[in-house]
């Protein structure tokens, strides 16, 4: 009884001061990104003395750093054990982090964080996100596990505090348009996804002591019920107006400030308490809740001495925080028990129980204990309902099945949802003692609207405001309470109720001091002043109104002002509207786009699927002649263990060292240039599986694969980072990326293919693509692949030749004994081939090229050729035969099998040559010549128009050389074989 | 997507090309037997095994079956001469087809040697298996279509219905199609995907495009484990390896059909005996088994041999004999039920007509004049340009020697002769000449060859013998 009218009493104010609290951040917050946006100079000055002083690095430990931004007067704190953005190359995507540690060098000049990585989806590798087996959301985050990276940072890199959240496995993403809440649900270490303990991703890596200097001191308040708001807040974190943090992670976050802040006071005591380490390695291993409760119960304890017995953790010695914190626990776990159960996200419940019980407990004070669990959903018809029912529904509250809908409700922070809840409040917010507060608040805050922006969309919006203030202000007051809600989890059950009714004594005590006196100066020390509050917030809805301005141009003046002039005061309609502007706002989106449709942005290009599946290779030639392919990739690579072994240790000492380099590769075609680099590939991405070395990134591009030289860089930025971009973007992202000293970036490993296609006159590309390996933080190693040898110095200028470097090699076209080795590996010991056969291509191949492909094919046409035969084994006739059709030029051929008249014109020709003494003629020259020969041959002499159709027809072959037909009689005639060929060619007639 | 495209480069004449496609004849004949040949439609059908058609009705159904099998509407049964390329050909593309082995093969042979229509009766064949049918997509691109990789990106994407196509457009940016159209390929393997057979007719013109992008591509999945494709070129140039840059060369396959024909006389003879013959399934069983004789005649006859001697001599092409067959077909009319070796010896002599002397037939008796001077000047000066100042002098040379003022023109209409003989392009100013220098001193050199001068002379109606005399005579 006692306890439901301490509730009664305690939670609105709870509630609200969460959100004074929360509005505190997000003002910040968005004061930072609209700032950052603009690249204003940002301050980065430590807060407070240094905490301590590492001897051996020379470096202090500060607690928190205060960022100030230029021309804004506000400050924004980081704090040890807080989710930051870091700067990073994406300026949409800074780098996600939780601070574990600040420090800073003697002089003051250079400041670090140590930071806990958390990974976001576009950070994963494209081919690796696959493991996923989802859509990721684009708001997750991975809990980075991986060990490359740096995990310090310098602190000016910091852009500002960021919410996230931690999400069970099998848990919907909220369905959220908020761009600043990030979700966890996996950790990721560059190799695998794993589900991730809500508690790992926000204790694991728990300030170390004394990190953070209290916030907002107060010595003035009583130590016994440990003043610290934010510790308290957990219940009422849920209702916030957007970023909503999970509960859990919410109320662990506000603990362990609560813990850092009380251990400073204890290290400033000069005592090091052992339970500390005690309570903080227990904390990795316990759930949330028991970690949770760990925390709660250092903070709660003022005094060294109340901290020693509290470490007792007996039943006997349990003091009344201890017990109010065992209740509270209990509760948070049953809380989980129904998160489990309606597998909602677990922040629905933080509501409801704060709230319900308000309801509850005016009209039915015996309510059990259990009411606390009631889902949040019922925010308001329970709520309503409770008030005029006294004991009727805590059957329904209790049923767990209710929630997912609700709780999936409230998740959305979309703004319709905020305003029910927000209306919701205010008029729950009235019906408290409290009203009186609200009225002037409103009116301050409508000053402040009006001082800001006189515009009619602001009016809109007024009324969220004192619904806001009120609620914060609740928080406040009820701040002082919750320390004593804290209880050692593991404390038995019998114990709490035996104690119970002391509790609610005392309980009711505090409360009733706090309904007398407490809003003033508690609220005025915490929440910053109505009126920044207020235009802050503003700030933020007219960025948000910008943003979604950028998203969709199309958005006209018209419909803004349509949905200004249709903001009515009450907020119900106000609702309905803003539901029908993003009704609205949703068409043009779809009507314009049609108008010029583009290639599907995510279009998948695939070749459609056979319905019969492939035929496997039925007999031995052809298993044979699969294996020859030289599509089909050989088990290793023979012949070319040097070069593979080269290759190797270049790009693996560059990547165990983080450094960068350039090799140049080149050779004929067909001597496995390709082939080794992926094999290389392949075995270092296995060595990087295996832990032996760090895991690195390898792209791939080809220079005869793009339209243009330009178009590398596209394609390095589209395989780095998934992203597109137009040409000069993707330079300049890419420039950023691999100057900017970017803390966790894994070395990437390029291979570029065939380079003397990116040759450009001003041959910019080369030479970006040879200058990022040699900056000090791009961690790139390119390796280049063409042809000729010395492509360096015929087509570079000097300044990307120096780049390219000297670390060349070269592939020599393979001996006959390598390609047969070749052949021999890749046949595998499928009996196909005559011995003498094999020796017989791969001799004539080494003779004449040296290509592999080469002799695989002539390989493979043999086996045709002997399956033609009906012969078992491809033997030297076959290979033969194949060599011949292979290698035997076709002109000789050609000429045997020509016509008479085009014979004789062959004839003429050389005749007409050897006559004049030139290589070159005139139709008109070669024609008389002819016309002798037809009578010579006892033919009847051609005209002039059939004399140059026959010339037309061995120039289409290419038997002659012609200028063009235009030119008729005059044209000039050139052979294109040699005169021996045609007089050979021609002597059996 | 099985559209073959015309080619561009029509051999025909153009007298033969008029006569050609002049069926006046058989149009004249349809109308002068108006109600008759409705009454026969429904006859033949009621009585088909004895059917005995009206000469008309058979001359009209063997007409179309011709011009079907010498305009190339119709693939032959089995191609002649080329099986083992066939076979060839075939097994190749049932591997790729069946076992989604990828490949690349060139077809190269002479024009008209039966290149194309080689590879369509291959198709033809191959799609005849079901499990062939269903799996295998196909593309054709031609060289005079696709002049550069972007157009025949577009073209490739738009035949094989990737997701960037709307209706028949294709959309995104030239590198955005060949990163499209290489992720597609790439993302297919052996066994799972659909193979695709390109056909690059023209192969060589492709190798012109810019850096031979396309082709290093398509041959460089079909040596990759990649969709199985099969790039089959067509060409008729023997040296198109050399065009491919080295590291394309590599990854062709460096398998060529060649289709070249040594067809004897005789074969050559009896092909055309079969290219003529109507099948046995004709309506008119009667008709076709007298067409068929007349036919067998026709190949025996002395002169007809002759003539296809000549013919064989010229060239053993299939197109070049069509082209005469069809010259011979469109002579035959109900009056004339059959080919007679006149009708040949007529298509022959079409056939082998030189265009240039019968423009000369066309022309004034002073252009002639201004010829045999430019032909004399070319006697004189060993082929060296000239000008028609020299061409006037020469010809009033040979006014002066003849006293004959009938042929004395005034500068300007000499002028305006020599202009319509530039228009006629029987001469041709020499390249070097600047459009600067003055008409008449501008060097042009005669495009005739003496051969052909004498001949339009002897030919000429009407023509003064002093002319004549004057072309003759050694010197001018």
């Amino acid at each position: 009884m006692i306890f439901s009218t301490r509730y009664c009493g305690f939670v609105p104010w709870m509630l609200f001061a969460s959100f004074t609290v929360l509005f505190a951040i997000e003002e910040k917050r968005n004061a930072m990104k609209y700032f950052t946006r603009l690249r204003v100079r940002r301050v980065y000055t430590w807060r407070g003395k240094p905490l301590r002083f590492n001897r051996k690095l020379k470096t202090f430990e500060y607690g928190s750093l205060s960022i100030k931004v230029d021309g804004l007067p506000r400050t924004t704190i980081i704090n040890a054990g807080q989710h930051i953005l870091i700067e990073g190359e994406d300026e949409d995507n800074p780098y996600v982090a939780k601070v574990v540690r600040l420090f800073g060098d003697e002089s003051g000049k250079q400041k670090k964080a140590v930071v806990q990585w958390f990974a976001r989806v576009s950070e994963v590798p494209l081919s690796k996100l696959k493991l996923l087996g989802r859509e990721p959301h684009p708001q997750e985050i991975f809990y980075y596990q991986g060990r490359s990276c740096d995990d310090e940072v310098n602190a000016e890199s910091i852009l500002r505090p960021v919410q996230v959240k931690h999400l069970d496995g099998p848990a919907p993403f909220p369905d959220s348009d908020d761009k600043d809440t990030l979700f966890v649900k996996l950790s990721w270490d560059s190799k695998t996804f794993k589900l991730v303990e809500s508690a790992v991703v926000e204790s694991a890596s728990e300030p170390t002591p004394a990190s953070s200097p209290p916030p907002f001191p107060k010595p003035s308040l009583p130590p016994s019920p440990p003043r610290s708001p934010p510790a308290a807040a957990p219940a009422s974190r849920g209702p916030s107006r957007r970023a909503l943090p999970t509960p859990d992670p919410s109320i662990m976050h506000r603990a362990s400030s609560g813990e850092v802040r009380y251990r400073r006071a204890t290290m400033s005591a000069g005592k090091a308490s052992t339970a500390e380490a005690e309570s903080l390695h227990s904390t990795s291993k316990l759930s949330a809740s028991k970690c949770l409760s760990a925390k709660r119960r250092c903070s709660s304890a003022s005094t060294p001495g109340v901290r020693k017995k509290l470490q007792l953790n007996s039943p006997e010695k349990m003091t009344r925080e201890d017990l109010v914190d065992h209740l509270l626990d209990e509760e948070l776990e049953s809380v989980m028990l129904a998160q489990r159960l309606s597998s909602s996200p677990p922040q629905a419940h933080s509501l409801p129980h704060s709230l319900t019980p308000l309801s509850k407990t005016h009209r039915a004070p015996s309510t059990p204990l259990t009411h606390r669990l009631v889902p949040l959903t019922h925010r308001l018809t329970p709520f309503r309902k409770t008030l005029g029912d006294p004991s009727g529904e805590d059957a329904a509250h209790l049923n767990p099945s209710d929630s997912p809908p609700s709780s999936a409700r409230e998740d959305s922070t979309s703004p319709q949802q905020r305003d029910v809840m927000e209306a919701e409040f205010l008029t729950g917010s009235l019906k408290t003692p409290r009203r009186r507060n609200d009225t002037p608040k409103r009116d301050l805050s409508t000053r402040g609207q009006k001082a800001a922006t006189p515009s009619r969309k602001k009016e809109a919006k007024t009324p969220r405001e004192p619904a806001l203030a009120a609620l914060a202000e609740v928080d406040n007051e009820n701040s002082p309470m919750l320390p004593s809600a804290v209880t050692p989890r593991s404390s038995k059950r019998k114990s709490a109720q035996l104690v119970s009714s002391r509790i609610r004594k005392q309980l009711n005590l505090l409360e009733n001091h706090q309904l007398s006196d407490s809003d003033g100066e508690e609220e005025d020390e915490f929440v910053p002043s109505k009126k920044e509050l207020q235009s802050s917030s503003e700030e933020e809805e007219e960025e948000e109104e910008e943003e979604e301005g950028l998203d969709s141009d199309e958005e006209t003046v018209g419909k803004r002002s349509r949905r200004n002039a249709a903001g009515s005061l009450t907020p119900r309609s106000k609702r309905k509207t803003h539901v029908s502007t993003r009704t609205q706002r949703k068409t043009p989106n779809k009507k314009i786009t049609p108008g010029t449709p583009r290639t599907p942005r995510h279009a998948t290009p695939s070749i459609p699927s056979r319905s019969l599946p492939a035929r496997c290779p039925g007999n031995v030639l052809e298993e044979a002649r699969a294996r020859l392919h030289v599509s089909s990739v050989p088990e290793s690579l023979p012949c070319r263990e040097q070069e593979f072994q080269d290759i190797y240790s270049f790009v693996e000492s560059k990547i165990s060292d983080g450094t960068g380099g350039c090799m140049y590769i080149s050779g004929v075609p067909g001597t496995g240039k390709t082939a080794t680099v992926h094999e290389v590939m392949r075995c270092l991405q296995h060595a990087a599986e295996v832990d032996e070395i760090p895991p690195f990134h390898f792209i791939e591009i080809n220079g005869m694969k793009m339209t243009d030289p330009h178009q590398a860089y596209v394609q390095i930025l589209q395989k780095l980072t998934g992203q597109k971009a137009t040409a000069d973007h993707a330079a300049a992202l890419l420039e950023r990326r691999f100057s900017n000293p970017a803390p966790r970036k894994e070395t990437t490993v390029l291979l570029v293919d065939e380079l003397d296609l990116l040759w450009t006159r001003k041959q910019n590309v080369m030479y970006n693509l040879f200058d990022w390996p040699t900056r000090r933080h791009a961690r790139l190693v390119v390796l280049t692949i063409a042809n000729t040898m010395d492509l360096p110095e015929r087509i570079m200028i000097n300044r990307v030749a120096s780049r390219l470097g000297l670390t060349r090699m070269s592939f020599q076209p393979y001996s006959f004994k390598q390609l047969q080795q070749i052949i021999m590996s890749r046949l595998n010991k499928v009996k196909a081939f005559e011995q003498d056969a094999l020796q017989l291509v791969s001799r004539k191949v080494a003779a004449l090229s040296g290509d592999a492909r080469r002799c695989l094919d002539i390989c493979r046409r043999a086996t045709e050729i002997c399956e033609l035969s009906a012969a078992a084994l491809v033997g030297m006739s076959h290979v033969m035969e194949a060599l011949n059709e292979m290698f035997s030029s076709a002109y000789i051929t050609a000429i045997k099998c020509a016509s008479v008249q085009e014979q004789l014109l062959l004839r003429a020709v050389i005749t007409e040559f050897r006559r004049l003494g030139l290589e070159e003629a005139t139709f008109q020259q070669v024609f008389v010549q002819h016309q002798a020969l037809c009578r010579v041959e006892g033919l009847q002499p051609v005209g002039v128009s059939e004399g140059l159709a026959v010339c037309q027809r061995l120039g289409a072959c290419r038997l002659l050389l012609l200028e063009p037909s235009r030119l008729g009689v005059l044209q000039r005639v050139r052979l294109n074989v040699s005169q021996d060929d045609v007089l050979y060619a021609l002597k059996d007639d | 997507m099985n559209m073959y495209p015309q080619r561009k480069y029509c051999l025909l004449k153009p007298i033969s090309a008029r006569r050609l496609f002049n069926t006046g004849s058989r149009h004249r004949w349809l109308s002068r037997i108006p109600a008759k040949t409705q009454t026969s439609h429904i006859m033949s059908k009621r009585k088909l095994q004895d059917a005995h058609l009206p000469v008309g009705e058979c001359i009209t159904e063997v007409q179309k079956i011709l011009r079907e099998r010498l305009c190339h509407q119709r693939l032959p049964d089995k191609p002649e001469g080329v099986e083992a390329q066939h076979r060839h050909l075939l097994e190749l593309l049932k591997r790729t087809a069946i076992h989604g082995e990828s490949n690349s093969v060139l077809i190269v042979g002479p024009r008209g040697a039966g290149k194309t229509m080689l590879l369509r009766c291959v198709l033809r064949d191959l799609l005849e298996d079901k499990e062939a049918q269903k799996s295998l997509l196909q593309v054709h691109l031609n060289g005079l279509l696709q002049t550069d990789d972007r157009i025949a990106l577009k073209e490739i994407t738009r035949q094989l219905h990737l997701e960037n196509v709307v209706g028949d457009k294709v959309f995104g940016s030239f590198a955005e199609n060949l990163g499209f159209l290489l992720e597609a390929l790439k993302k297919g393997d052996r066994s799972s995907s659909r193979p695709v057979l390109f056909i690059l007719d023209e192969f060589d013109l492709f190798a012109h495009h810019k850096n031979q992008t396309l082709l290093y591509n398509l041959l460089d999945v079909s040596q990759s484990a990649q969709a199985p494709i099969c790039v089959v070129g067509i060409t008729c140039r023997l040296d198109v390896l050399e065009l491919l840059e080295k590291r394309v060369k590599s990854r062709f396959s460096h398998r060529q059909i060649h289709l070249l024909s040594s067809a004897t006389l005789a074969q050559y003879v009896e092909r055309v005996q079969t290219q003529l013959s109507v099948p046995e399934d004709f309506p008119d069983t009667k008709f076709a088994q007298e067409w068929n004789d007349s036919i067998k005649v026709l190949c025996e006859d002395k002169s007809v041999e002759e003539v296809l001697q000549r013919h064989y001599n010229s060239s053993r092409d299939y197109r070049s004999m069509h082209m005469l067959l069809m010259l011979c077909l469109s002579r035959v009319s109900v009056a004339r039920p059959a080919i007679t070796p006149a009708d040949l010896l007529e298509a022959s002599r079409l056939c082998f007509a030189d265009a240039k002397a019968n423009m000369l037939h066309g022309l004034s008796i002073l252009e002639l004049c201004l010829i045999i001077a430019m032909k004399h000047l070319n006697d004189l000066y060993e082929g060296e340009p000239f000008n028609l100042q020299m061409i006037h002098n020469e010809f009033k040379k040979f006014l002066q020697r003849k006293s004959n003022s009938m042929y004395n023109f005034e500068q300007p209409v000499i002028m305006k002769a020599f202009e319509h003989l530039q228009q006629l392009e029987l001469i041709r100013p020499v390249d070097g000449s600047s459009a600067k220098t003055q008409r008449e001193y501008q060097l042009m050199r005669l495009m005739l060859d003496h051969s052909q001068i004498m001949d339009a002379l002897q030919k000429y109606p009407q023509c003064p013998t002093e002319v004549k005399q004057w072309a003759m005579s050694a010197f001018g």
